[in-house]
């Protein structure tokens, strides 16, 4: 198989924790607020196979912020709706000029398909259940305004598990700083495989189990039409996983409740925990921003 | 010189009277015979003419081959094959495919009736086995058991039988309706005829694309579980047992479980068969990396243990033929989205060199068991009168092979019109010298 273009960013799983350290480093010298033109004339192309409100946007702006144009694709309206292939529509992007590719599929191992064909940086911002690399960063970020060290930190993952590759970005992150991570779900949402994902894992099945003195509380989304084809209902579910005051209540006083967005208010989360002070939803949302401009400057060799 | 006249006019060479050919110096083994000495080998007329210690042969030959230092093997026989024809030519025809097939050591093939259309008739099982297609082998329709393969109307099996067809599968799909399926095993124990299954209760693999495990976990794809293959098995050797004769052949194993309902059947007295593919025993899950397609296949490649029991069952005897389910595809259909690739590896050229650098440099499978399960085995199977042996008055297929040869498959230079194979570059023990069919050689290394 060809080698990935040089600069892409398609995963956490292989990337060395030096590298996300700089990463990190780079996006807390990145505003948003004061541009800087490091980008100045370049083209970052924006293509996206399913909806977005968070990733598009805080891309769009992260490369405006740097100076660079942006051109948004989207699945629907664009020649892929007459059955244009992934490489060929990655190809067109190049044609027209792009420097690098922000690409957003609903099918596992879609950005890793286009940077083995394609010479410029391609970014993953979300492949399928498989990885979504510039979430696990801005909510490493996140967690590191507020904690010293991820190292040794407690962290509860619940929800649907295995249909989440903010889940899966997340646990390659944290397992490779250390972090002591507990996941929690239904086994249809964390079959016992998961366990095998990284070093330092552990599945517990009641969620009071999961938050009890955790540091920080990762809640996923759940799709009512993934409970559907299980044996649990959304009552079960919502009574069983929901995260709610009192469940809170067990973590660490100055836990973090974070969720990497879209919520469903009183599905998997009260409408109170997703406002409480302890909640960092909205400040992750935040920090995508100077993240995804940390991404960008790298990817394309600008990072000084 | 007998020649058959055909409608376009194309005539076509079947037999030259008289030729004959001398394999001197080699080492036979021929697993059925229960040979394995130096022997030389007499070939005439299409015929095996005569076997005999080394210079002892009485009759002339035209021609003679030395075939010193190599093994000498009744020709290699292909119990799964996709040859494309008719309909998906980009893929595959028969000509390229045998010719594939002639440079893997194959001197017979089985193919699938999983074509565009299906080939559910007497006319396709025909079509199939006429001269203009091309083939440089022998190649044997297996025909559809339902009609279009849709798994609810069988097909005219006497019908298909007396065309050619030497079993009947829906391949690519199971029958998965157990009336259907119970009907199709009473038919066949009526006219002794194979039914040959691809055991996936699709139930439970929509919108898999691999093996259910650590790693489609960690690529984010959805898992096939082995028991979505071995509940099928299970099911199908319980029918087999209902019915005096029915034969059951289990396409492509890949799970140890499914080999335990195997395993049962043969005890039972049951005739059930089944098939392993060298990528089955030479792979795993684990091989598929970061989403490459040339290692998506169906079924998949599956965890160690599955690849452990395989190895086992290759050696004690449970497995009854190597098959490799040579499954061409062109690069549009490979080249994309894992979870839209399409299913399947191309596998002719490289099926001796796995097995003698897995089986018997790695396994320790002494060389006549792999020759039984590329030979008599198979033979066996599928009922192939007068192949995979090479007894005297046998017909004339005969593969010839270095097992010490150390060699490099290059994937850009098969004769197969696809190239999606994971064995690129891969460094194999065991190459095909030259193969003869009715006792002309049709592929032989410079």
């Amino acid at each position: 198989m060809n080698q990935a273009a040089r600069g892409s960013l398609l995963g956490i799983e292989h990337l060395g924790a030096e590298n996300i350290m700089g990463l990190l480093k780079l996006a807390r010298r990145m505003n948003p607020l004061k541009p800087r033109p490091l980008l100045r004339g370049k083209r970052v192309l924006l293509l996206f196979y399913e909806a977005s409100t968070r990733t598009r946007s805080s891309f769009e702006i992260a490369a405006k912020s740097l100076g660079a144009m942006t051109t948004l694709v989207l699945s629907s309206g664009s020649s892929i709706e007459k059955g244009e292939s992934l490489l060929d529509t990655g190809y067109t992007l190049r044609a027209v000029g792009a420097d690098a590719i922000v690409i957003r599929h609903p099918q596992a191992g879609a950005a890793a398909l286009m940077a083995r064909y394609l010479d410029i940086p391609v970014i993953n911002a979300g492949d399928g259940m498989h990885e979504h690399p510039s979430q696990a960063l801005l909510d490493a970020y996140t967690i590191l305004r507020h904690k010293k060290a991820l190292k040794g930190l407690q962290v509860a993952i619940v929800g649907d598990i295995y249909h989440s590759r903010v889940a899966r970005s997340a646990i390659h992150l944290l397992s490779k700083f250390g972090a002591r991570i507990t996941l929690c779900g239904p086994p249809e949402f964390l079959p016992d495989t998961a366990l095998t994902l990284a070093p330092g894992l552990h599945i517990v099945r009641t969620v009071e189990d999961a938050v009890h003195g955790a540091d920080v509380i990762m809640t996923l989304r759940v799709q009512k039409e993934r409970l559907a084809g299980t044996k649990i209902s959304l009552q079960d579910y919502v009574a069983r996983y929901q995260m709610n005051m009192a469940r809170l209540k067990l973590a660490k006083k100055d836990a973090m409740l974070m969720h990497p967005g879209p919520i469903i208010r009183g599905l998997e989360l009260t409408w109170e925990v997703a406002d409480c002070a302890q909640s960092a939803i909205v400040e992750e949302v935040r920090n995508g921003v100077p993240v995804r401009m940390a991404i960008l400057a790298k990817a394309l060799g600008k990072a000084g | 010189m007998k020649i058959r006249g055909q409608k376009s006019g194309v005539v076509h060479l079947i037999k030259k009277e008289n030729y004959s050919l001398l394999i001197k110096g080699g080492r036979l083994i021929d697993a059925a015979a229960k040979i394995d000495a130096p022997m030389d080998v007499l070939l005439r007329d299409g015929l095996v003419a005569e076997i005999a210690l080394p210079g002892k042969t009485r009759g002339t030959a035209h021609e003679k081959f030395d075939a010193r230092g190599l093994i000498v093997s009744p020709g290699f026989i292909d119990l799964h094959v996709h040859l494309r024809e008719p309909g998906q030519g980009y893929k595959e025809t028969i000509a390229t495919g045998t010719a594939a097939a002639a440079a893997g050591g194959f001197t017979s093939v089985c193919c699938m009736p999983n074509t565009q259309p299906v080939v559910d008739s007497p006319e396709w099982v025909t079509w199939l086995q006429q001269p203009e297609r091309g083939a440089v082998v022998n190649v044997f329709p297996i025909a559809a058991a339902t009609h279009a393969s849709k798994g609810a109307v069988l097909t005219d099996f006497r019908a298909l039988q007396r065309a050619g067809a030497v079993g009947v599968s829906d391949d690519g799909k199971p029958i998965l309706n157990d009336s259907v399926m119970r009907e199709t095993m009473r038919l066949s124990s009526e006219i002794n005829l194979p039914v040959i299954q691809h055991a996936e209760d699709t139930r439970m693999t929509d919108r898999c694309s691999m093996n259910d495990g650590p790693t489609a976990f960690r690529l984010g794809l959805r898992g096939m579980k082995a028991a979505a293959e071995a509940s099928i098995v299970e099911r199908d050797v319980q029918l087999a047992q209902q019915f005096t004769g029915a034969r059951l052949h289990v396409a492509h194993l890949s799970t140890a479980d499914a080999l335990k309902a195997v395993r049962r059947g043969k005890r039972s007295k049951s005739n059930v068969t089944c098939e392993v593919t060298p990528h089955h025993f030479a792979l795993t899950d684990a091989d598929v990396g970061e989403y490459d397609t040339n290692y998506k296949m169906n079924p998949p490649l599956r965890s160690d243990s599955d690849r452990e029991a395989i190895l086992v069952a290759l050696a004690d005897g449970t497995v009854d033929a190597i098959a490799t389910d040579h499954a061409p595809h062109a690069p549009h259909e490979k080249i994309i989205e894992f979870e839209r690739a399409a299913f399947g590896i191309t596998g002719l050229e490289t099926a001796l060199g796995l097995a003698i650098t897995h089986l018997h440099r790695g396994h320790r499978i002494p060389l006549s068991r792999i020759v039984e399960l590329f030979t008599s085995g198979p033979a066996r199977v599928f009922s192939l009168r007068g192949r995979g042996t090479l007894v005297r008055g046998s017909h004339a297929d005969v593969t010839i092979f270095d097992p010490q040869k150390r060699w490099t498959f290059d994937a850009s230079q098969s004769h197969s019109r696809s190239h999606n194979t994971p064995f690129g570059g891969a460094q194999l023990t065991g190459k095909v010298v030259a193969t003869i069919v009715s006792g002309r050689v049709v592929y032989r290394v410079d």
